[in-house]
């Protein structure tokens, strides 16, 4: 009887084992293509856990500021949680979850996503939820981002989402089965690449302007935690030119900080301080900055960081430092190495597949 | 629910934990609710339709079983005083009020399942004929067929014929009966029992025993196999092939045909495997409702072997019945008179045979397509039977009965006729079905099918492999079953391979399967972003 | 008895329906048979057989189905 209970045991173990075995097979692993499928599941790896700034949101944190300026510039240690198109309440969830593992002394959150009501695109879900593992946040976001055709339990083991995949398995799956690379620099996803921006289309006449009362609802929520955390929360607006962003939605977030008491910065208004060029500071001709666009914000906005909110230079932490000039050295071969492909290639091979308008 | 969904495989989990959980004498009443609970889950409405046929069924057989009672306490006290004639008489008089009994109840049951069923076909047809003379139309009515009455009513109907037959008492619980009626397993496509097989088998409890709940989900698996790896995975070709007639022609119309008999076979037998390795499960034994039906010899064969516990139901309470009633022996009569001997004795069958296959055809469809469907098994039967001299005499010629190459041709014979009619099922009426049929021959287009066309149908060349392998299975499963069980076979050998035969199965259906997100869209997520 | 053998061997001439006891199990006899059967038998010996009756165990062999004809023909 006891044999038997044995034997029952060990089969459901191998073949548990042989089905995480072909999970993590199966599974996309965004290191050569599709990068930003990679983003959420970096911060997990970080040995060191201690950041004075998380940003949270889509496209508009993860390729607009670059940590390593941030450090390099004023000693301020932070990491990107973006993912693409990131939904209002994936960013709360996120940032929930986040607090289980670290307490920064400030968050800070892009407002382009209080303009998405409902879930989007599955495949942007998956991009945002797949790299967590599983915790209660995790659970709950997937409940509040989930389409029409969206199963739960797909959720629980992706490879029932992902089997389809065995037909298109390629090296890369093999090669990156047991551990990833790190395609991001605490969370910013460079790109050294130049599209100047040439003409922008005109923005579209909105029935209706006022924020629905879920995106309220979550805002409101992320407000509470970082009060009741002791974190200062700190709404921007990225300054890039498409999507449009409304004067009637920049008034509607304005007023918001007001009356929460949060300081909420519309980039987009001080693009000549800035110091951008949208000539040579975008990789998209206007829809995100590039590496040099990005820095130039990163040295804007750290200032008023280092400034508004007291944040010490951490810079003669000695275990710090070291810390942080490996991640600064890696920067730096990255760069290089984007900058000789894009001088062999003409593009950078990594991105060029196509893409969609909203990130 | 679907068989093939997460919320049903939960549902069941749960089914069978409870099931074994609870004392032997309270597990139908589990499975009653558990069936109750499966059927809501189509709306509540259609619980409406099938609590009705189950008291109205209930009702007519206590009534008929409770004059079988009279009549044998009454006869029991008379038998010395009453004449022969008077016994009969009596005898008569209560088999007419059962009789009006039957025939109540049988109009409600059946009249429920034809109007539901078949009144847009009858407003369709004359809306059809309206329009020919300008005369206005009728709106259609806005239902939706009941899951699984088609069987259900006509697993009642055969439980109260065989209450009026006599052949058993009725069931005094209606509890009970209900569960006969809505056991779920079967709802959605049978097998349709019997009562006297399957009722007592509901009732009594039934103890764990691990070898046969292991047999059973071993079905179960071997069933979602077919299902999501084979039949799911060619729908999409047969729909390509069949939703557009006029691009694929020719050559395309056989390609159909192969693909959708492989398909409704993956996916029919399939959904039986699930239904009977459930049952199994719960230590019920259900009848078997396929035996390899590819193998057949002749259509004859094939209608032994295919949907079997459907072809029993007709023949025993429709063929049977009307091939022997009064009207039929008359008509036998009739024509032996008019027609000669050897022509009139075949007349009643037949004509009986015509009607079974009419019935037949309707009960699978309110279409046109269906009755055709029907009639054209009905006339390669029929058409079989007359050429029975015709192959008396080629056997005798030429000795090639019983020989592998004679036999494999009248397997490919009978395979290619009913893939052949069996398309009837898909196409969108009878007049393209037949323009198919013709343009085989009069569009003959072998060459297209070689320059790729195979891998824009919907199938990649991966695909076609999987299927492949899995049909491959599927034969090889087939023919090892002709001496036995396969399950009893695997049980007997080493664990290791049963083993691995079964995990292989499960993790080929969890990654071969065609389901999901993953397989609908047509690009991966890569592209979709 | 004759008679009966006479109508069985009219619809399969090749049969010894005399010695066989399987007619059902064998599929000698199909569902097409027994009703050509039934209704000679209802032709020559005047007796009609309810669909109730028609099981294997009637009508496996000759003297199954002759049995039942008596029985039959005993509650006229």
């Amino acid at each position: 009887m006891v044999k038997k209970a044995i034997k029952i045991t060990i089969t459901i173990m191998i073949t548990a084992a042989l089905l995480i075995l072909l999970q993590n097979l199966l599974m996309p692993k965004y290191m050569t293509e599709i990068l930003e499928g990679a983003l959420i599941s970096e911060y997990y790896r970080e040995e060191n856990k201690d950041h004075d700034v998380i940003f949270i949101g889509d496209c508009e944190v993860y390729e607009n500021f670059s940590p390593i300026t941030l450090w390099q510039e004023y000693g301020i240690t932070s990491f990107i949680r973006g993912s693409a198109q990131q939904l209002i309440w994936q960013s709360y969830y996120l940032l929930e979850e986040t607090l289980m593992y670290e307490k920064p002394k400030i968050v800070v959150f892009n407002v382009l996503s209080m303009k998405y009501d409902t879930p989007q695109k599955e495949a942007y879900n998956r991009m945002a939820l797949d790299g967590m593992p599983l915790s209660v946040p995790k659970l709950k976001s997937i409940k509040a981002s989930m389409m029409e055709d969206e199963k739960f339990i797909t959720y629980i083991f992706p490879i029932l989402r992902y089997h389809s995949r065995w037909s298109e398995l390629s090296a890369e799956d093999f090669k990156y089965l047991f551990r990833k690379d790190k395609v991001t620099h605490n969370g910013y996803l460079m790109r050294v690449d130049v599209k100047p921006v040439t003409s922008i289309p005109q923005p579209k006449k909105l029935a209706n302007y006022r924020f629905s009362d879920i995106c309220y609802e979550y805002l409101d929520r992320m407000t509470r935690l970082c009060r009741e955390n002791g974190i200062e929360l700190v709404l921007i607006k990225a300054p890039t030119l498409y999507p449009h962003w409304y004067d009637e939605w920049d008034k509607q977030i304005e007023e918001y900080a007001a009356e929460n008491g949060l300081l909420y910065i519309n980039f987009l208004e001080y693009t000549d301080e800035i110091g951008i060029d949208y000539q040579t500071d975008t990789y998209d001709a206007g829809l995100h900055l590039n590496l040099s666009g990005a820095e130039k914000l990163t040295r804007y906005f750290g200032k008023i960081l280092a400034e508004q909110f007291d944040l010490p230079d951490r810079r003669n932490d000695e275990g710090l430092s070291r810390i942080w000039a490996a991640k600064a050295e890696r920067y730096a071969l990255e760069m290089e190495r984007q900058y000789a492909e894009l001088e062999e290639l003409g593009y950078l091979k990594a991105f060029n597949t196509r893409r969609d308008e909203d990130e | 629910m679907l068989f093939t969904s997460y919320n049903f495989i939960l549902f069941l989990i749960a089914v069978f934990a409870l099931y074994y959980i609870i004392p032997g004498k309270y597990q139908w009443i589990l499975l009653l609710a558990a069936s109750f609970v499966f059927y809501s889950f189509s709306g509540w409405d259609n619980v409406a339709y099938i609590t009705v046929t189950i008291i109205v069924t209930y009702l007519g057989a206590v009534r008929i079983g409770k004059l079988y009672r009279q009549q044998e306490e009454w006869l029991k006290e008379n038998r010395e005083k009453l004449s022969r004639e008077e016994k009969k008489a009596f005898r008569e008089r209560i088999k007419s009020r059962q009789k009006k009994c039957l025939v109540f109840c049988l109009l409600f049951d059946l009249g429920i399942l034809a109007v539901l069923k078949y009144t847009n076909f009858v407003i369709s047809n004359i809306n059809s004929t309206a329009r020919l003379f300008n005369a206005g139309e009728i709106s259609f009515l806005d239902i939706a067929l009941p899951l699984g009455i088609s069987f259900y009513t006509f697993q009642a109907v055969g439980y109260l014929v065989d209450v009026y037959r006599g052949k058993y008492p009725p069931e005094e619980n209606l509890g009970k009966f209900a569960l006969f009626v809505s056991f779920f397993p079967q709802l959605v496509q049978g097998p349709i029992s019997r009562f006297d097989d399957l009722g007592k088998q509901l009732y009594e409890g039934h103890d764990f025993d691990a070898k046969n709940v292991s047999l059973g989900i071993q079905r179960i698996l071997w069933g979602f196999f077919k299902k999501l790896v084979i039949a799911d995975r060619i729908m999409p070709v047969v729909r390509t092939i069949t939703q557009d007639p006029d691009t694929y022609q020719g050559v395309f119309v056989l390609v159909g045909m192969v693909f959708y008999a492989v398909q409704l076979y993956a996916d029919f037998t399939g959904g039986i495997d699930i239904t009977i390795g459930i049952a199994e499960v719960l230590g019920i034994r259900l009848k078997e409702n396929f035996e390899r039906p590819f193998f057949s010899k002749s259509t004859a064969e094939y209608w032994r072997r295919w949907h079997i516990t459907m072809g029993t139901w007709f023949r025993d309470y429709v063929f049977y019945p009307v091939s022997i009633s009064n009207a039929m022996m008359k008509i036998s009569k009739f024509s032996r008179e008019k027609f000669g001997e050897k022509t009139g004795k075949k007349v009643p069958v037949y004509l009986s045979t015509v009607i079974v296959w009419f019935a037949t055809g309707i009960w699978h469809g309110a279409s046109w397509n269906f009755v055709v469907w029907g009639l054209l098994n009905c006339l390669v039967i029929i058409v079989s039977q007359e050429l029975e001299p015709f192959y008396a005499w080629f056997h005798n010629r030429f000795n090639v009965r019983g020989k592998f190459l004679f036999k494999l041709f009248q397997v490919g014979r009978t395979f290619l006729l009913m893939s052949a009619i069996r398309i009837l099922d898909v196409y969108r009426n009878v007049p393209v079905t037949f323009r198919m049929y013709a343009s085989v021959f009069t569009k003959w287009n072998l060459k297209e099918l070689f320059g790729g066309a195979l891998l824009e149908l919907g199938l990649s060349r991966a695909d076609y492999f999987v299927l492949l392998f899995g049909i491959i299975i599927m034969i090889t499963v087939s023919l090892v079953q002709r001496t036995g069980s396969v399950r009893e076979k695997m049980y007997a050998r080493h664990e290791a391979i049963r083993y691995a035969a079964y995990a292989g199965l499960f993790i080929a259906i969890i990654v071969f399967g065609a389901y999901g997100i993953g397989y609908d869209s047509n690009q991966f997520i890569y592209n979709q972003f | 008895m004759e008679a009966l053998i006479k109508i069985l061997e009219e619809l399969h001439p090749d049969v010894d329906f005399r010695n066989e006891k399987a007619l059902i199990d064998d599929k000698i006899l199909d569902s097409f048979d027994i009703i050509s059967l039934i209704t000679e038998i209802n032709e020559e010996y005047g007796v009609r057989i309810p669909v109730d009756e028609i099981v294997p165990e009637n009508f496996n062999s000759a003297e199954a189905i002759y049995k039942l004809i008596q029985k039959l023909q005993d509650e006229e």
